[in-house]
């Protein structure tokens, strides 16, 4: 028993010592891994942070000077500075809006319909990422990305009121339509709890990748109740309103084709493969569309204009939006070159039927193009792209009509119903009180001075003799 | 003293202008301006819309002459501005009272 227990003892010892070393060995393994497991989300979400505060840019640029430079040029000489005033109004006007309340309206959790007031004041928007949102990027990218949405959507119905609206009206006018139109279709299809929202779980789960039904058709439907408010500019139809600059025109269409890439690809909220597919697919559609307007054109006129054509690359890009983040390319193909066809009817034939003064087709291409993108979304949406639906077992589930699932197109037509209501309805309320407070149109003698000399004391191109 | 006043076409300009020089008349004003004769004008599209555009883009040539010049002038315009097709443009001639130069305050032909 003597002569065992001391080599028990040292035994026990080394046991002892090995397995502290061990366990050393392991604590140190599992922390190595720990940190390198942070490196790793920290370089994918490095990734995609670039990649959306880049997209965040695009999108701005597609306001100022895309939409600026697009509109400016085809309105007459004489209101191209107060034409680009009203895109730009909104990079200032809706920036301090979204800031104050609007982000958290869309994006705070609230009820179906709208949010609450916890990001009020963007509180709660910094660096933590927000699950539910984009898990590798931070908040505030997110917030910044969605505020260039918020500015362009209103700049899209100042194509309606071009040439006749008052500055100040129409600065009253975008804010309170950023409140309450935009702010509340935003939250139904992208907020938590968004009745509409198809990844977080609406009651009428709309597809709507980066904004059909958000930004083109409540803006485009708002144009055409602003036109019909508002009235025919003074002369209109029988004088003739040629654009002043399609040059200024085509510069500002080709902005607004690569700034879309950020405005579909970068709706992906990463910088993965599906950021991939939504920029093929918008690039396929712009360029089908282009061609179907242009085609359209020369077999009515006999000839295919520049302004026609970069205006059909618009309405594929506009139809495109709800649908890129969820078809292949050939499909992309065929939603641009449809609603390049469609979108020329409406503006060729569609708007001189009916007579409404919607001068720069904001209507027709937007209100239109968006109606039939996010229509066609419920047709040709698959799995196969972006499984965003799951069965219990955690199966990907049909997406679109092609794909097997007849119901979205229900879903689709609900979203669009409730955009085109929404967007009806909060229009001509804040039209009616804007009216009221300050007064929507400009007196005719100013109108036919014209609006850069009467609203903002300027004159877009100075040629005067002495000043040479 | 008599003013000449050609609206031509705006591709005549060069040749004209060289030939009036060439028979010596010494100063002109060219304006550029629209307007039409008999001449149809073109039709663009604009939203699917096709309208006429009426008043086509000419220039008008301006230059006082002394009365000797104006028969060379009037064969020298006629003969670089015509294509023979409508459009070609018109020449008037008008009586000029007085003339003055400003640097120096010559007055009549002297002025010119």
């Amino acid at each position: 028993m003597r002569k065992v227990l001391p080599k028990l003892f040292v035994i026990l010892l080394i046991l002892f010592a090995a397995i502290q070393g061990f366990a050393q060995t392991a604590a140190a393994q599992s922390d190595r891994i720990a940190k390198l497991e942070q490196q790793v989300a920290e370089a994918k979400g490095s990734a995609d942070n670039a990649w959306m505060l880049m997209s965040a840019a695009l999108v701005l640029l597609m306001t100022g000077p895309g939409l600026a430079l697009f509109y400016g040029g085809l309105v007459r000489r004489k209101n191209v500075l107060s034409t680009m005033m009203q895109s730009f109004a909104m990079m200032a006007i809706v920036t301090v809006v979204w800031a104050i309340v609007g982000y958290s309206l869309a994006f705070a959790p609230g009820n179906g319909f709208i949010g609450g007031l916890q990001h009020a004041l963007l509180r709660g928007v910094g660096a933590q990422p927000d699950a539910d949102y984009a898990a590798t990027i931070p908040q505030q990218t997110f917030m910044i990305y969605q505020l260039m949405f918020a500015i362009i959507t209103p700049a899209l119905i100042s194509g309606a009121f071009a040439e006749r609206m008052k500055f100040s009206a129409m600065a009253l006018f975008m804010a309170l339509w950023s409140l309450f139109v935009y702010a509340p279709m935003a939250h139904m299809v992208w907020g938590k709890g968004g009745i509409l929202n198809a990844s977080l779980g609406g009651r009428f789960p709309t597809l709507d990748f980066a904004g059909g039904t958000v930004v083109h058709i409540t803006s485009g439907v708002s144009a055409l109740v602003c036109a019909q408010y508002l009235g025919r500019r003074i002369g209109y139809p029988k004088e003739l309103m040629p654009p002043h600059s399609v040059v200024l025109s085509f510069i500002g269409a080709c902005l607004l084709w690569v700034g879309w890439f950020g405005f579909n690809a970068g709706s992906a909220l990463a910088a993965g493969s599906l950021a991939t597919s939504a920029f093929v697919a918008t690039h396929f559609a712009a360029a089908a569309a282009a061609i179907g307007w242009g085609v359209a054109e020369w077999i009515r006129n006999g000839k295919p204009s520049a302004l026609g054509s970069i205006s059909g690359a618009v309405a594929g890009l506009v139809a495109i939006t709800p649908a890129s983040g969820f078809v292949g390319p050939m499909p992309a193909l065929a939603i641009g070159l449809f609603a390049g066809v469609l979108c020329y009817f409406m503006v060729a034939l569609v708007k001189t039927r009916f007579g409404y003064d919607d001068s720069l087709d904001a209507f027709g291409v937007h209100g239109a193009g968006g109606t039939i993108g996010a229509l066609l979304t419920g047709v040709f949406a698959s799995k196969v792209i972006n499984p965003i639906f799951h069965d219990a077992q955690g199966n990907a589930l049909s997406l679109g009509l092609f794909d097997g699932n007849s119901r979205q197109l229900l879903n689709q037509m609900i979203g669009v119903v409730i955009a085109w209501g929404l967007a009806i309805v909060g229009t001509l309320i804040i039209l009616k009180i804007v009216d009221t407070v300050i007064g929507l149109r400009v007196p005719a003698e100013h109108e036919v001075q014209g609006l850069d000399l009467s609203q903002h004391g300027e004159e877009g191109y100075y040629w005067e003799a002495s000043a040479l | 003293m008599t003013k000449v006043e050609a609206v031509i076409q705006p591709s005549k300009l060069d040749a004209v202008k060289d030939a009036l020089l060439e028979i010596g008349v010494e100063g002109m004003t060219v304006l550029e301006v629209r307007g039409h004769g008999r001449q149809k004008g073109h039709t663009e599209f604009y939203r699917g819309r096709e309208y006429s555009v009426d008043l086509l883009p000419k220039v008008k040539l301006e230059a006082v002459i002394p009365d000797e010049l104006v028969d060379k002038a009037v064969q020298a315009i006629v003969e670089h501005a015509r294509t023979g097709k409508i459009g070609d443009g018109k020449i008037f001639l008008s009586r000029i009272d007085e003339a003055i130069r400003i640097r120096n305050d010559e007055r009549g032909v002297a002025a010119l």
